[in-house]
Order: structure tokens, then sequence, then C-alpha cells
């Protein structure tokens, strides 16, 4: 591929795996343009996901922290709420970033065109409907949106999960409706903030899908937390009446101040003129890409929540860079084996690679290492005792396969654990790495220890 | 014990490919390196030889199958290996057993080669019936039923767990993979010097180094047969050179994977240098008179899609060369040791296309009409040039024609296009004057004159053969009436 052929690269969509693609291919010398619709780069993640509810959790975190340190002797107020500045701390934290991503793309000469882009036939795009662009390689990364409750639309007191985070009020009663993180994320600040807040999940368990040993000791926190809990429960209409909400749940009509809908995201594949330019999509309706991000039109390659897979925005990210070194003529592919998911619920749950109920639906036979953080001094200190560390293990060869972690810092944590299975780590070069003391990240030391029935702080 | 056989990576980095032949059939024995299979990727035909020595069991694939990387294509009973088997397995079975358990693990982990595996169901099935065949064979029967039962399920252990070890992810870091991939190299074929299987940058660079497709493959080119000429992809034969040196304590440098078509006029190029006696012999033929030939008949000829270049002449006039000069339309088989005298007229014509230089054929050249072949060959060199050329359109000539000469050029030494015996090389046509006639009576005179330049294997012709052969050319380029009468 001529230096020529490959200097147009468009990026439909300015979220993490878009701008990752687009600054990526241009540090490779490819002359970029990243079409988006919003006020800046960063995406979903940066203005109305990710950022915004980590800055409020962190807040959730400290009040927690202070309540928990009169068991030390230690004794706060009760907080005093000011939503306005906390608002304004959050979205300056947004402005921020998103103002550095820009500089970013500036200093990279990305073209940055604000508007929303669709493909008139395999190597055109139209531009908000009347500029058309000739493109030699598009980048599809336009992510994903909540997924509304069938025949519910969102609204002012049905939010999703972006409406959640500008913060309109605190609510005195919010009806959470989905177990999965971003409800129990968003439903654990709003009680910490003063909300009633009721969880309803469909399933039998919270964080559907995740492995049951971790969430245990997360279904315990939210339990104390909320008011309640509502597993196996479908909320069967909700409606949005005289500045309230009116849920039927189990038969009975419940009233809500707000309701928070979060079950689940759907891709953006709408009006993008996906036929025109031959590019196929799945049964799901995500676009359907080979290792190398190209879609079924070769010119054209996708990633992150549009194109399926794990719908993260660290997975876009990788998937970014690899479609913009795929462009650049780069061997390079997406072949991750440790893709990290963390919830920053208090506790935190994190893990990465093989999960034990994957393992079980594959019939894999794993060793599984649980090491208790009862046994970790810097648990203790840290009043996160209840917390533990597992290791998915092939039991032949002691190679470390998955990982999982609830407690606090899981999200730093699950780092280790994805670097060792990316590197063929086994459990002995776990056990022989040394951990800082004390850290909870000695709790991986050890469970991998466990593996030879060696750790140091249990006994076997 | 009943074994499998996958497909591995055929070369290239592909991920699929067709089998265009079966060598083999159900119940056959075969030696190690026979040729099991012949299979067609996009571009190149490969065969697939045999890593063991044994009878095929039961045959999987047939021709016009399309198969992936990892796919099981034939099971085999290795020979000679009862005992041993036996007694690994009573030596361990607690080993086996773990490996029984791990079959089933393996067998939905399709991380890395998914939506190509028979169900879990079908191979279950597959090898126990193979299992069942092998034991009557074997005559084990009444008290030893339960042993035999017993060793059916380790081995069939053992027969997925090899199958999985290809399909499972080989530990190797990320940077590693990708220098993998870089340089073309099938993890699983490569050899892991690391803890626990682990594969380092090192064996990979190691793997590369070696054959340029991974260890595995080993074969030797000059024990191949020339009936298989066709084939294009095979290994480099290649001698101990000394390691390249360090070149960036010279300066920076760059480094670019050696791929598809680059990768393939490679192995041909060095092949053909490594097997072939060259002899380069230089001419020259006045085509002033075909010059106006071709440029009176050029836009009829347009008319009709073809476009009549100086080469379409030469495929005319070589062919004729040929037919009197037979021994330039052979190839040489060592093994054998005999010419084969080839009684088909099917030319090779180097295209310079995006991706390499591509050589695709056109047949029967001695059957056509100049009008027919240049149509002919105007509608295949653009095919060849979009990348759609077929494997029949790349395979089966018998003499190479090469023009550069529309970009310059006074002489060349063209490389023969092995197995073939001789390939012209065309310069470029230029003015010249030149002095006709003899010592006393001779004038100056402005011609068009053509640079020829044919490389031939010695070992097949002699240099006064090749001179008559090349002067035969000169004569019917130089006076198109007699391309006419005699080709």
């Amino acid at each position: 591929m001529s230096d020529d052929e490959a200097g147009r690269v468009i990026v439909i969509g300015g979220g993490p795996g878009g701008y990752a693609a687009a600054f990526r291919a241009a540090d490779r010398g490819l002359s970029v343009t990243v079409v988006d619709e919003g006020d800046g780069l960063g995406g979903v993640c940066v203005d109305r996901g990710c950022i915004p509810s980590k800055a409020l959790l962190t807040i959730m975190e400290t009040i927690l922290r202070a309540r928990e340190a009169s068991e030390a002797g230690v004794h706060f107020d009760d907080p005093s709420i000011d939503l306005d500045a906390l608002r304004t701390w959050k979205d300056e934290i947004v402005d921020r970033l998103v103002g550095g991503l820009d500089s970013l793309a500036e200093r990279r000469d990305i073209e940055h065109v604000h508007g929303r882009a669709r493909f008139v036939d395999t190597d055109t795009v139209e531009i908000d409907g009347d500029e058309r662009r000739s493109f030699d390689h598009v980048v599809l990364a336009t992510g994903s949106r909540p997924r509304p409750l069938p025949g519910v639309e969102f609204g002012e007191r049905i939010m999703d999960s972006a409406r959640a985070l500008a913060l309109p009020d605190l609510p005195g009663s919010l009806l959470v409706v989905g177990g999965g993180y971003v409800g129990l994320e968003l439903g654990q600040v709003y009680a910490t903030l003063g909300s009633e807040v009721t969880v309803v999940e469909m399933t039998d368990s919270l964080l559907p899908g995740t492995d049951e040993d971790l969430v245990g000791p997360l279904s315990d926190a939210v339990a104390a937390m909320v008011h309640d809990v509502r597993l196996g429960t479908r909320v069967e209409e909700l409606t949005e009446a005289d500045g309230a909400v009116e849920a039927r749940i189990d038969d009975e009509t419940l009233t809500f101040d707000r309701a928070l809908v979060a079950i689940g995201r759907v891709p953006n594949v709408e009006d993008l003129g996906l036929d025109a330019a031959g590019i196929e999509t799945r049964d799901d309706g995500t676009v359907d890409v080979d290792e190398h991000r190209r879609t079924s039109n070769p010119r054209v390659l996708a990633l992150g929540d549009v194109a399926g897979g794990a719908w993260l925005a660290h997975e876009a990210m990788r998937e970014g860079e690899v479609a913009a070194d795929v462009i650049a003529g780069e061997a390079d592919a997406f072949d991750a084996r440790a893709i990290p998911a963390v919830v920053y619920t208090d506790p935190q749950v994190a893990w990465c690679g093989l999960t034990e109920a994957e393992a079980e639906r594959q019939e894999r036979e794993v060793k599984v290492e649980r090491f208790p953080w009862s046994a970790s001094g810097r648990a203790h200190t840290l009043g996160a005792s209840a917390g533990f560390t597992k290791l998915l293990f092939d039991p032949d060869d002691g190679r470390l396969l998955g990982a999982g972690i609830v407690g606090r810092q899981a999200e730093a944590l699950v780092a280790e654990a994805v670097v060792a299975i990316e590197m063929g780590a086994v459990a002995r070069d776990l056990e022989m790495s040394i951990h800082p003391h004390p850290t909870l990240s000695e709790t991986i030391g050890e469970a991998a220890a466990s593996f030879h029935g060696v750790a140091t702080h249990v006994a076997h | 014990m009943t074994k499998e056989f996958v497909l591995q990576d055929p070369g290239e980095g592909l991920h699929e490919a067709e089998i265009s032949e079966v060598h083999v059939g159900e119940g056959d024995t075969v030696e190690e390196d026979d040729v099991l299979l012949t299979v067609e990727t996009d571009k190149v035909s490969v065969e697939i030889p045999a890593p063991f020595s044994g009878t095929i069991e039961d045959l999987r694939v047939g021709e016009g199958d399309q198969v992936r990387v990892g796919e099981v294509l034939l099971t085999y009973d290795e020979a000679g290996d009862d005992g041993a088997a036996q007694k690994t397995e009573e030596s361990d079975e607690k080993t086996a057993g773990a490996e029984s358990e791990q079959e089933s693990d393996q067998e939905t982990d399709q991380a890395e080669t998914p939506d190509e595996e028979p169900t879990e169901l079908e191979r279950g099935e597959s090898s126990a019936e193979e299992e069942d065949d092998e034991s009557s064979r074997r005559g084990d029967a009444g008290a030893e039923t339960e042993a035999t039962t017993k060793r059916t399920e380790k081995e069939t252990a053992e027969t997925t767990r090899d199958a999985h070890d290809r399909r499972r992810p080989v530990p190797a870091s990320p940077a590693t993979r990708r220098i993998a991939r870089e340089l073309d190299v099938d993890l699983h074929a490569v050899e892991a010097s690391g803890p626990e299987g682990r594969v380092t940058a090192d064996d990979v660079r190691a793997a590369a180094g070696e054959d340029g497709e991974g260890r595995e493959r080993a074969a030797e080119p000059t024990r191949e047969p020339a009936a298989s000429a066709d084939r294009a992809d095979f290994e480099l034969p290649r001698l101990d050179t000394p390691g390249l040196p360090d070149f960036d304590r010279f300066g920076p440098t760059e480094r670019m994977p050696l791929r598809g078509v680059r990768r393939v006029t490679a192995k041909r190029m060095a092949l053909a240098t490594s097997q072939v006696a060259a002899v380069t012999h230089h001419d020259v033929a006045d085509v002033t008179d075909l010059e106006r030939l071709r440029r009176r008949w050029r836009d009829d000829v347009e008319e009709m899609g073809g476009k009549l270049t100086p080469t379409i002449f030469a495929m005319k006039a070589v062919v004729t060369a040929l037919q009197e000069f037979p021994r330039f339309n052979a190839s040489l088989d060592v093994e054998a040791e005999e010419i084969v005298l080839k009684q088909h007229y099917h030319l090779g014509i180097a295209v310079d296309t995006g991706r390499g230089l591509l050589v695709p054929v056109i047949r029967d050249v001695d059957r056509k009409s100049l009008r027919d072949l240049a149509v002919e060959f105007t509608e295949l060199a653009e095919r060849t040039r979009n990348g759609d050329a077929t494997r029949d359109d790349l395979t089966g000539g018998t003499f190479t024609i090469t023009n550069p000469g529309a970009i310059g050029g006074t002489g060349f030494t063209p490389i023969v296009n092995w197995p073939e015996v001789a390939i012209l090389g065309m310069g470029q046509a230029r003015l010249e004057t030149v002095v006709e006639g003899d010592l006393d009576d001779h004038e100056s005179a402005t011609r068009l004159r053509l640079p020829l330049s044919l490389t031939f294997d010695h070992r097949v012709v002699d240099g006064a053969e090749a001179a008559r052969f090349v002067r035969r050319v000169v004569d019917l380029l130089r006076d198109p009436e007699s391309l006419m009468l005699d080709a």
C-alpha cells in the first residue's frame, strides 16, 4: 500500500476507541479526520460514562470511609451535600479531560469535524447530509447507547445513565432497573448521597454472568446500603406521571421520585449507510469484524461497542490501535487473552481472562486458588478483610488463565493478572516475584503460591 | 494408535485453503514425506507431506473441500508405535486420565481459531469408531476387552490432545506474538524454550530463520520429482550462511516482513539459481519491418480488445523456435535422469503487478493467431494485475518471456523460471545506425533494433544450440513474413 493510498483515514466517532485509532494513525504518519457529533473528543466514556461516574464514586468512597472511621474512634458528622458544587466539580474534571484530548488531537494535526457521517457507497461518506468525502479507510467507532426498557422511553424522570450522571437532583427515592455494573455503581452513589434506592434485577443474581463468589461480598454490601434488592423480578410497566415514576413490579404499583434504567446498551448502527458501504452486521446488530478489525468492506474497520466484544472502553482503545496499525500496514491483530473488567462499586469487583463460569461452560478443568483477605495484613488496616483474590490455573502446567478479585483497589490489582496472563506466566512466576509488603498485591503472590501448597499466610 | 492430522498454515499466514488433490486413500500405507494432499491457496498450490509413516484410516476431506487451519484432514495409525504408546499409558495412567478431561476442556477452547471445529459430538463419535475398527483388526477380544476399552479412552484423549495443542493459545507474550505475525511464523510450529512451553521472541526468530515458516515442515526440494514443478511454494534450499551483522550499528534501519508474492518470488529465485546451470546468450533482432507491421495492425487489434505489443510477436517467434528446438521446451527430471520434452507450448509472460512479479501463462500458443494472442494476453494481464488470476492462469508454463523493454535496458540476465529450461528477455528496441553489407560493399542504415537475452539451463542444452535458437527467433522477428509463414 502506498503512502498516498493509505493517507486518508476518516474515524467516525471520537470515543476512546475512535480517538485511540485516530491518535495511533496520526502517529503512524497518516492524515486523519475524526467526525463526531459531540462537543469534544472522549465520547460517552469521558463525557457521560466512565469518568463522571468514577468522580462520583470517589466521593462515595470518601463518605463511606469517613463513616467506617467511627469504628476506630474517629467520628465525622454526616456530610452535607452541595449538589451544585458537586456537579460543577465533576463537570470540570470532564471538561479538563476533553480539553486535553482535543489538544492532543490538535498537536497531531488531526482534523476534527463536528457532525454526523454516513456512508453513501463503499468509498464515500457524507457529513451532515451535504459534504461528501471519499476515503481510503474509515474506522467505524460509533459506540453504543443505553438500551431502553421495551415500550418505555427515557425522559426527565425515567433516566438513562447519562441523565443520572448529570445529577439533576437528589431524589428521595430511586428505582434502579438492572443489577449490572452501571445500575449498582450509580445505585450505590445515590444511596450514599441520601436517596432511598430499590434495585430490581431480572436474573437471580446481581452482576449477572459474573462468578458467584465474587458477587457475594458485593451483594451483601449492596443489601446493607439500599432500601431493597429484588432479584428474579421484572419491571412490567414504567410510567412518568406528576413529577414521579410509577412502576409495576410483582403485581404492585410502586412510586419513585426517579428511575434509572440500566439494562445494557445497543450498538449505534442506525442511519450509517452500512448497506451502501457493504458492511455486514451480526445477528445482535453489531458490526462483524475479523481479528484485524476489518469489516466485510475491506476499507472499513470497526471497533468498540459498535463491533461488539466486551463493550469496554479499554478494549475499544486497544482495538483502535490495532485498526490504525492495520491501516498503516503493520502486522497487528486483536489477540488479547485477558480483557479486564472492573466494577467500581464498594467493594470493587474485577476480573480478567477465564472466569469460573466460563470454565464450567467449556467444561474445562481449572485449579482455583482463593486467598482470603482476612489473611492479609494490609486488608485489615484498610478495613477490607471481607475481600478475596482468586486465581485460575491450568492444573497441568500452572499457567495462569484467569483472575477475579473482590475488594478495595481491585481496579489496580487486576492489572498484574492481566500482564501475567498475556505473558504466559505460570504460578511460580507470580509466587517468586516479590510483592511489596504490606499491600493487597501480596494476595496475588499468595494465591499463586497456594497452587504449590506453600502460601505463607494460610495453613495448607 | 490412531492420530489426527490437522491442517497447519500452509505458508503465507493463511487460514483457509482448498483441497485440490488427494493423493492417498483410506487404508493406504504412507512413508514419512510422502505427499498426502495438495492444497491451493489464493495464489499458489502447496503439497502437504506426511510427517509420519503409517496407515491412513479416516480420510475426512475430498477434492474441492475448503479447509481451515486446525481442521482435521485425516486420521492415521502410526506405524511401529503400538508398543511405545502402550508403555506410556501404563506408566502414567494418572496423566492420561487428566488428559482425558483436558480433552473436553480444550474442545471448546477456540479462542485462537473459532468456527472451524467439528462439534464435540462428531469428534467423539468418529474417534470411537476408529478405535473400534482398530481393536477388531488387532484381534483384541474376550479377556482383553476391558484393557482395550481402557486404552481406547486414553488414546482418544491423546489424539485429541494432539489436535488441541495446535489450537490452544500458545503461551507467548504480546510482543512475541506480534513478532510472530511480522515474521509470518505460526506459533504452534515454534519450538518453545521457555518454562512450561512458553515461546520466546528468540524462539520465533529462530523458527523464522530456519525455514521462514517454522521448523516443522522441512522438505528438500531436490528430492521432489519434477512432476510437481508447478508448485510455487516449497522450502528454500538453504546453505549454512553466516548470520547477518547488526546493521543498526552502522545506521538506522527498518524491517519489513517478507510477504505474499515477494516471499514466493524469493523462494523461487533462490531455488532456480541453486538448481539451474544458467548461461545467458545475447543477440539483437532487427524489428524495423515488424514494427511497421505492428503499427499498421495495432488499431485493428485494439478494437477487438487486444494490445498488439512486441511481446505478442515474440511469443509467436519463440513457439516456432521451440518447435524446432524441443529441448528448450523441456524440464530436467534429476531423480529419473530424464529430460521431459513437452509437447505443448504454454508460454509464461512476466507481468509486473502492484503485488509483485507474476507470470500468467498463455496456453497452446502454437495454435493461436497473433490477434487471438493479443486479445487473450491483454485480458489475462489485466486479470493478473487485479489479483484475479486463478491457479490455472499461473501454472503450467513451458517457457517464459520477460519484457522490461518498455522501461529500458540493453541486455540483462533473466533467471530461468524453474523447472523450465530457458527464459527469453527482451530489452528496449532502439533506432540505431547499422552497417549492412560485407567488408567491401556496405552502407549505413537506420534500423530499429531489439536486444534479446536468453538464459538457459546448461544441464539440458549447450551454448551452440542456444545461439541457434536465439538466431531463429531473431530471424523470425526480422522478417514478419516468415513469422506468418512459419509460425
